[in-house]
């Protein structure tokens, strides 16, 4: 297991800097007016110059890199090129905001597409073609279109929800609620369609196999043969389902936070790239990057711990 | 989540169920598309589709005005003559401009698609085909761009390479691309080691020719649907990259028509409305079209080899209903002779159609069984005694169920019995050992807590009290390391251990009556003698009845009291193990005993009177042997 464990992180190390490094040459390459666009259009040679130098972009492409590297392993991943503010701490302050819809809209994504996963591969009939039906729907309609409607709905129309907005947790509970229900749901209705359609796939799968039967041979109830056993041995694949999603919602958060106006890593995103703003999208795809590494880390040892064979090879 | 749910993991997911498909069916693509219009929602989806895309085509002809023409007066105007949507926040028409977007969000989304299509089939097709070092590093590219959202490194190319909606939708196809390559990589390699792509090779076709007569014809219909995904998330990421605003706003698509409407959400939603509708009408067109695809194509792959799977007791059964040869009790049996235990009585057992008619796999078996009694039911594979044993623990596969006749359990009736009844009787009163060891034992669970847990539900003893049982089980079953098999998890054992277990969890609860499937098929010839020696040992101990079931004469001889014989799904002779053996009347008994003498007979002449008249063993077993 502990073998199992430090390989995963090896790879995960390996993914991080790789994508790091690739986002970085494709950025600085691509980056060659940028002290103009900063100065703008009236701006003399010399002062474009003189930018340039002040950024470092004058540089190799190369002792850049490194530069940027050896900084960004002690923490620092360089300042805005257009407030000045250190990207490290822009990014932290708003990374918990982003992490608290994605968290939020997986657990609420994993606990629904259980339930009905397991209930449309359990009865079939007609049960069973809603569930399709309500997935493919959920699945085909993209996300921050459902954020509109949602908003449209329960913050214009009903006023249930504030459309706008985000108060901390650590501020007011009911507040939080109020201003993330909405973007989570939001957000996990995608997931919920594929992750509920692999759940039944797979429940659907175990549920044929031999030793099924056996345990209910055995005198224990259909139930409990089905939560207990079946559903742990059809866990698998629908954690890796959920993994991906994971990634996918990551993605979706950038543009539902924009619908909502919550100050998370979305608004990063959009001001960044819209000036160019070269530091701060690196910060921003290498904080994605660890996340992604981290969660699928924990995906990792999860699916050790539902599969014996993954953990004790 | 625009892109994350489709994104990858769809392409992900269905690989498996498209690769299965296609490879099953290369021939039905041609007529794939005419099932798809007979098909409810295929011809919808087709219908939605062509009329946005003619829309698209002709919009020059069909906008009612020019679609960047703004008048100032009408901004945000409501819907006026000739303007039956009315204007947007610029005073530009907006049933013009949803026309006009409709050329750009699709032509961007075709970009999108035709590169992810040429880069993801092309490496596939040479990643699948040739494997090798290219293999290696594709999948592993493939991984990397896969692990990240789509989204964040369109945000970070456009950062730096400005707000094209071209060069993001051609980006989008690079990051896309894994969709195809992993789907044509699985459907490669699923063929590629195919007898007709072997026998092309063979007969000197060049990889090229191979490629493009075989293994295109197979990615080709998995290939479609995918397309048809991937425009649908196309879509969605433009539209939300226009959303946020990094699109390119000089040119309308339904994106920037939702980006300019957005401010005005509050105060007039019918701006945001109209493109979304749009949006989600044309991505749900796409994904039901693909979806509808790919269970056309599962379908009729499917019914193949589900028909392989099922027991070959559908063939139908003798059309002339031949007698069924009864012999009475010789003295043997008549000293069993005490209560019955069970009785099957005319037991009839279906199968749903896919046409909703039921098939009948077995006809009007009768048994009885009496306790303490072994009782043979013997037959080729496919006769129905499996499914005779199924019935009677209420266990048939999906689709199956009893048609007729009677099962009674000590007085109980209990076919068609409820699930809670059956529950019930099952592990305390009605155990099962199954066939197949491996597959029988759940891969998740260590073999200990899967001993534990029935005690724990069937005898309501404490956790400690049923680990006891159950190492004492392990060791009575001759397990040599009880506390190290009851920690192990089943890939840890060996087959023959396995069975072990297996046995030991069907005694667990001392059960009356112990069905024994084929209990040694799967094992080697020297585990099946001690574990049928085992068999006989509790089944002394525990008082047990046994019903065997077995395609293997020296088996029955070497346990059973009575015989029943199974063939094309009904009983046709049945009687005490020795009348059987030497006056066995059915031609196809006669066959069947042939058989073993003629594989046993170099051990030498069957000795036949001279069996001395002792309980147990019964039949002629030492001349007969245990071989299967």
């Amino acid at each position: 297991m502990l073998m199992f464990v430090l390989r995963r992180i090896g790879a995960g190390i390996v993914l991080l800097f790789v994508i790091s490094s690739v986002t970085f040459i494709l950025l600085y390459v691509g980056s060659g007016d940028i002290a103009r666009n900063i100065l703008g259009q009236q701006a003399t040679q010399e002062d474009v110059a003189l930018k340039k130098e002040q950024l470092g972009l004058n540089r190799p492409l190369l002792t850049q890199y490194f530069d940027w590297l050896g900084n960004a392993l002690h923490g620092d991943l360089g300042s805005s090129w257009f407030t000045g503010e250190e990207v490290t701490s822009g990014i932290t302050s708003r990374v918990a905001v982003t992490l608290s819809l994605v968290i939020g809209a997986i657990v609420v994504t994993a606990l629904i597409a259980t339930v009905l996963g397991v209930w449309a591969a359990v009865r079939h009939g007609w049960v069973d073609k809603v569930v399709q039906a309500v997935t493919i729907l959920g699945f085909a309609i993209p996300g921050f279109l459902i954020a509109v409607g949602l908003v449209l709905v329960f913050a214009i129309n009903l006023q249930w929800f504030d459309p706008t907005g985000y108060i901390s947790f650590t501020d007011d509970p009911t507040g939080w609620l109020k201003t993330v229900t909405l973007p989570v749901v939001a957000l996990a209705i995608g997931g919920i369609a594929s992750v509920a359609n692999q759940v039944r796939g797979s429940v659907t799968d175990v549920l044929r196999r031999d030793y099924v039967r056996t345990l209910r041979s055995r005198g224990l109830p259909f139930n409990r043969v089905v939560f207990k056993h079946a559903l742990r041995n059809a866990g698998s694949p629908a954690l890796a389902v959920l993994g991906v999603q994971f990634v996918g919602l990551l993605g979706g958060a950038v543009i539902v936070e924009r619908v909502f106006a919550i100050p998370g890593l979305g608004d990063i995103a959009v001001g960044a790239t819209s000036q160019g703003d070269v530091p701060m999208v690196m910060g921003l795809v290498v904080a994605i990057a660890t996340i992604v590494v981290v969660v699928n880390l924990i995906i990792d040892l999860l699916q050790g711990w539902l599969n014996p064979k993954v953990r004790l090879s | 989540m625009t892109e994350p749910n489709p994104l990858v993991d769809p392409v992900h997911v269905q690989d498996a169920h498209l690769v299965q498909a296609a490879t099953h069916q290369p021939q039905r693509t041609a007529s794939l598309f005419k099932r798809l219009v007979k098909s409810p929602t295929g011809l919808f989806s087709l219908v939605v589709l062509a009329l946005i895309a003619l829309s698209a085509i002709f919009a020059p002809l069909l906008a009612p005005a020019d679609p960047n023409y703004s008048s100032i007066g009408d901004v945000l105007g409501p819907p006026a003559p000739g303007h039956p949507l009315g204007f947007d926040g610029s005073g530009r028409d907006v049933l013009s401009r949803l026309l006009f977007a409709g050329r750009f969000s699709l032509a961007g989304a075709l970009l999108t698609l035709v590169i992810a299509a040429v880069v993801g089939v092309i490496t596939g097709l040479i990643a699948g085909y040739y494997h090798g070092w290219f293999d290696s590093v594709s999948s592993w590219v493939a991984g990397l761009i896969m692990a990240m959202p789509a989204i964040v490194l369109l945000l970070a190319a456009r950062s730096v390479l400005g707000p094209s909606m071209w060069t993001a939708m051609a980006i989008f196809g690079v990051l896309i691309s894994p969709a195809f390559f992993r789907l044509v990589y699985a459907s490669v390699t699923a063929v590629r080691n195919e007898l007709y792509v072997d026998a092309a090779r063979v007969s000197g076709l060049s990889d090229v020719r191979i490629i493009v007569r075989h293994i295109l014809t197979v990615v080709r219909a998995p290939v479609i649907i995918q397309s048809a995904m991937i425009l649908g998330i196309a879509i969605a990421i433009q539209s939300g990259l226009e959303f946020l605003g990094l699109g390119d706003m000089s040119i309308p698509t339904w994106g920037t028509m939702l980006n300019d409407g957005f401010p005005n959400m509050y105060t007039d939603a019918r701006l945001v409305l109209w493109p979304s509708l749009v949006i989600a009408l044309v991505c749900v067109a796409l994904i039901m079209l693909a979806n509808t695809m790919r269970d056309l194509l599962e379908r009729s792959g499917g019914q193949r080899r589900r028909r392989r799977g099922k027991p070959a007791a559908e063939r139908p059964a003798d059309p002339k209903k031949v007698a069924i040869v009864t012999h009475t009790d010789d003295e043997h049996t008549r000293q069993l002779a005490g209560e019955t235990l069970l009785e099957v009585r005319d037991l009839s057992i279906g199968y749903d159609q896919p046409d909703k008619t039921v098939r009948n796999v077995v006809h009007d078996v009768s048994l009885t069984v009496q306790r303490g009694e072994v009782h043979g039911l013997i037959g080729e594979s496919g006769s129905g005694k499996t499914q005779t044993a199924f019935a009677i623990m209420g266990l048939l596969p999906d689709g199956g169920h009893i048609t007729g006749g009677a099962i009674t359990f000590e007085g109980q009736e209990i076919a068609n019995a409820p699930e809670k009844e059956l529950t019930k009787l099952r592990g305390r009163k009605i155990a099962y050992i199954p066939q197949e060891p491996m597959s029988n034992l759940d891969p998740a669970f260590t073999i200990g807590s899967q001993l534990v847990e029935p005690m724990r539900v069937n005898l309501k003893i404490s956790k400690q009290d049923a680990t006891r049982r159950a190492l004492d089980l392990l060791a009575k079953v001759g397990i040599p390391n009880p506390e190290r098999t009851f920690a192990a998890y089943p890939h840890q054992v060996s087959g023959g251990m396995a069975q072990r277990v297996l046995i030991a969890g069907a005694v667990s609860c001392e059960p009356d009556l112990l069905i024994a499937d084929e209990p040694t098929t799967a094992l080697d010839v020297t585990v099946q003698a001690e574990v049928l020696e085992l068999l006989r040992a509790l089944e002394d101990e525990f008082h047990m009845a046994v019903i065997l079931v077995t395609h293997n004469f020296g088996v029955v001889a070497d346990v059973c009291d009575r015989v029943s014989v199974m063939r094309n799904g009904r009983v046709v002779e049945s009687g005490p193990v020795r009348s059987i053996f030497y006056g066995a009347e059915h031609e196809y008994t006669r066959s069947l005993l042939a058989d073993i003498l003629e594989e046993e007979h170099a051990r030498g002449p069957l000795v036949t009177a001279s069996v001395p008249a002792q309980a147990k063993p019964v039949g002629p077993r030492s001349q007969i042997g245990s071989s299967s």
